[in-house]
């Protein structure tokens, strides 16, 4: 493929701890081959070489949580032809969303001297809130072989193969056996997969770090906590995580308490 | 009067969003402000209430290059206040966990962040062209390091097999073979590096720093150790407020640490190598002999010999205690929850990762502070700045801008940790 014809790839930063693009760079098998196959235009947390847009595929991580990244973040729309947002903070806030459910002044009082210095929103949101956008990759962090799908089906013009069942699934897959069965509180059943059902073969529940599957049905699933001795204040804290701010989670949360 | 001001808008090949501020009056530098605009999450507001046990999920969320950091420096906390000893083997295995995090954070800035600033690429990728074996090398240490992460850990970013009290569930035997396998390849890997990176062409800079490093009587610390500088702090981690002091200041959602006495002090790889040396293996201070690194190094810009010097470490002590492991022994200690005050302080790739937790009885977290290694690394990282641009004023803005940007990449400056963001201006009036 000609120089002039590989498409162009902008990753970008919003509220985020960086592990979604750390992701790209994890992908120590692939990477060379990947930039053989595209250009890397704008990726600033790996190459001082930026280039301007408009960009044929904007990878985007973080959630807009300050009145300047509302901003910024039109300006990646106008750029991108194709636009994914990936990881949970770009898809639904991620774990700063939890401020949602608070005063963000208070928030800041907690943590610095001088607030007036400090100008952020009262809510993390995700991308979508603010922009439209062509797909989202779910994971906190997103899985990698799943961002290489993406780019790959991408660079292929097809959709990408990314599964939409549960966790559940996935340890079926693997073989795992239910951890749930043995008294141990899982979100496996309402979450989404993608991560390879790590939580329950390291004998720990599922903590819903893909955020919701497709129709889950979390109001059973919270009974089922219930059953096994947790509270509604431990059911509400379960939903009130990386995805607190996805629908379905948004409103389990919210049936088991303010 | 000759006023000048040079800016760097975005900087490139650090985790996070910074820029650089360098005022420049009558031939002196007047102001370096590294300006740091990563958006604030609140992980000590939102953490009140939460429980014990989602702690360390919750703040390996701080950074995705160094969730360790956090998760080891939560779980000792909480052992504190709660009573409980974790040792033996469930000790080294948070050793070996942590050489992971070391090896695949240092192999990414040795090789993908930091040497292509040396020799004038853009980033490794294109450095790739000219030198496709180190590229290569960096790349199978990167993977070396996160396979012992995916293995112990579950997986390589905010892993999810480490809790207070151990782990949920310890690798099989055939699970850790494979990786022992990598981690020698890994080794020789290493010391090739260590050979290369040691030829680099070396600004002649040295500052007069007050390193500050955890020290521990046996070993090159990771988890455990009092908190020492070259200038006569010792004290238990508890006693960190004594020491040191967070500042707020306008131009960065990062709060500045500072030795309360003095001033501005650095953590982070000088600062353990030069606090350190002695504990280091026979065969790591044999290779620093071998390329002329003394037991002391001042020269930021040779931090990538440390590092990678920290790799070679990492690897050989991570075979040290894959050799004895036994995965027949318990994956955790019991305990009881009970109220309390907890202190951690662990070795971050990037330096010292301090937390304290104030708990309930019912194993709630009532308060919680975090003091990541790049908000303390920040007024040295301006000291830098403002001495290196200080010597080269009559070079061009874009030669300054250049070297200034290095000097903040030889910190290795995690920005999403220290907000906790880079733009270069140079204001010269």
């Amino acid at each position: 493929m000609s120089e002039a014809k590989r498409p162009r790839l902008a990753v970008w930063k919003f509220a985020s701890c960086d592990g979604c693009q750390l992701s790209l760079l994890d992908c120590e098998d692939e990477l060379l081959a990947l930039a053989g196959a595209i250009e890397i235009a704008n990726f600033p947390e790996a190459s001082s070489a930026i280039s301007d847009g408009p960009y044929d595929l904007s990878l985007v991580e973080g959630s807009i949580t300050t009145p300047h990244d509302a901003e910024r973040i039109q300006m990646v729309r106008e750029q991108s032809k194709f636009l994914v947002t990936i990881g949970a903070c770009a898809t639904a806030g991620g774990i700063q969303a939890l401020r949602n459910f608070a005063d963000v002044n208070e928030f800041i009082s907690v943590v610095y001297a001088s607030p007036h210095y400090i100008k952020t929103l009262e809510t993390s949101t995700a991308i979508a809130d603010h922009i439209p956008v062509d797909y989202e990759l779910h994971g906190c962090p997103i899985n990698k072989m799943q961002l290489v799908e993406v780019i790959s089906a991408f660079i292929a013009g097809r959709k990408p193969a990314i599964a939409s069942h549960s966790v559940c699934v996935e340890c079926k897959q693997r073989g795992t056996v239910c951890v749930m069965v043995q008294g141990t509180p899982c979100l496996g059943p309402v979450t989404h997969a993608g991560c390879g059902a790590i939580c329950p073969a390291y004998r720990r529940g599922c903590y819903g770090c893909y955020g919701p599957m497709e129709d889950p049905n979390t109001a059973a699933l919270a009974r089922e906590w219930q059953q096994l001795g947790k509270t509604p204040r431990d059911v509400q804290h379960a939903f009130r995580t990386y995805n607190a701010g996805a629908e379905a989670f948004l409103k389990e949360g919210q049936a088991h308490g303010n | 009067m000759a006023t000048k001001s040079i800016k760097v808008d975005y900087l490139a090949r650090v985790e996070g969003e910074g820029a650089l501020d360098l005022h420049i009056k009558d031939g002196q530098v007047t102001a370096a402000q590294l300006r740091i605009f990563e958006p604030p999450r609140f992980f000590e507001a939102f953490l009140r209430g939460r429980s014990y046990a989602e702690t360390p999920d919750i703040v390996a969320r701080i950074c995705g290059i160094c969730p360790i950091a956090y998760q080891m420096s939560a779980v000792h906390a909480i052992e504190q206040a709660f009573g409980v000893t974790v040792d033996g083997q469930l000790r080294a295995l948070r050793r070996l966990i942590y050489c992971g995090e070391w090896i695949e954070s240092h192999g990414l800035h040795v090789v993908m962040l930091h040497a292509p600033d040396f020799l004038g690429f853009h980033d490794a990728i294109q450095m790739a062209g000219d030198h496709a074996e180190i590229v290569q090398g960096g790349l199978a240490l990167k993977k070396a390091g996160n396979e012992l992460l995916r293995v112990l850990g579950g997986r390589e970013i905010h892993p999810i097999n480490v809790k207070a009290g151990g782990f949920y569930r310890l690798p099989t035997r055939a699970e850790m073979a494979p990786v022992a396998e990598d981690l020698k390849r890994a080794r020789d890997i290493a010391v090739d590096l260590v050979r290369w990176v040691a030829k680099l062409p070396f600004p002649d800079y040295e500052r007069d720093y007050e390193f500050v490093a955890l020290r521990h009587p046996d070993e090159y610390p990771f988890n455990e150790g009092r908190l020492v500088s070259n200038r006569g702090i010792d004290v238990d981690i508890s006693e960190f407020d004594d020491e040191f002091e967070e500042r707020h200041v306008e131009h960065s959602t990062a709060l500045h640490s500072v030795v309360k006495r003095r001033g501005p002090y650095l953590v982070g790889p000088l600062a353990r190598y030069a606090l350190n040396y002695e504990l280091l293996p026979q065969s790591v201070k044999d290779l620093a002999a071998e390329i002329g690194l003394g037991p002391v190094c001042k020269n930021p810009f040779q931090s990538i010999i440390v590092r990678a010097l920290e790799v070679l470490f990492a690897c050989e002590e991570a075979l040290r205690i894959i050799d004895d492991y036994d995965p027949s022994q318990p994956a955790s200690v019991p305990f009881e929850t009970r109220a309390g005050v907890g202190y951690g302080c662990t070795e971050a790739p990037r330096g010292i990762c301090w937390h304290r937790y104030e708990l309930a009885d019912d194993g709630s977290i009532v308060s919680a502070r975090i003091v990541p290694p790049t908000s303390q690394n920040q007024p040295s990282i301006e000291a830098d700045l403002a001495a290196v641009a200080s010597t080269m004023l009559n070079e061009t803005d874009d030669r300054i801008r250049h070297r200034c940007e290095q000097s903040i990449r030889n910190y290795d400056p995690c920005i999403s940790c220290s907000v906790h963001f880079l733009n270069l201006t140079i204001h010269r009036s």
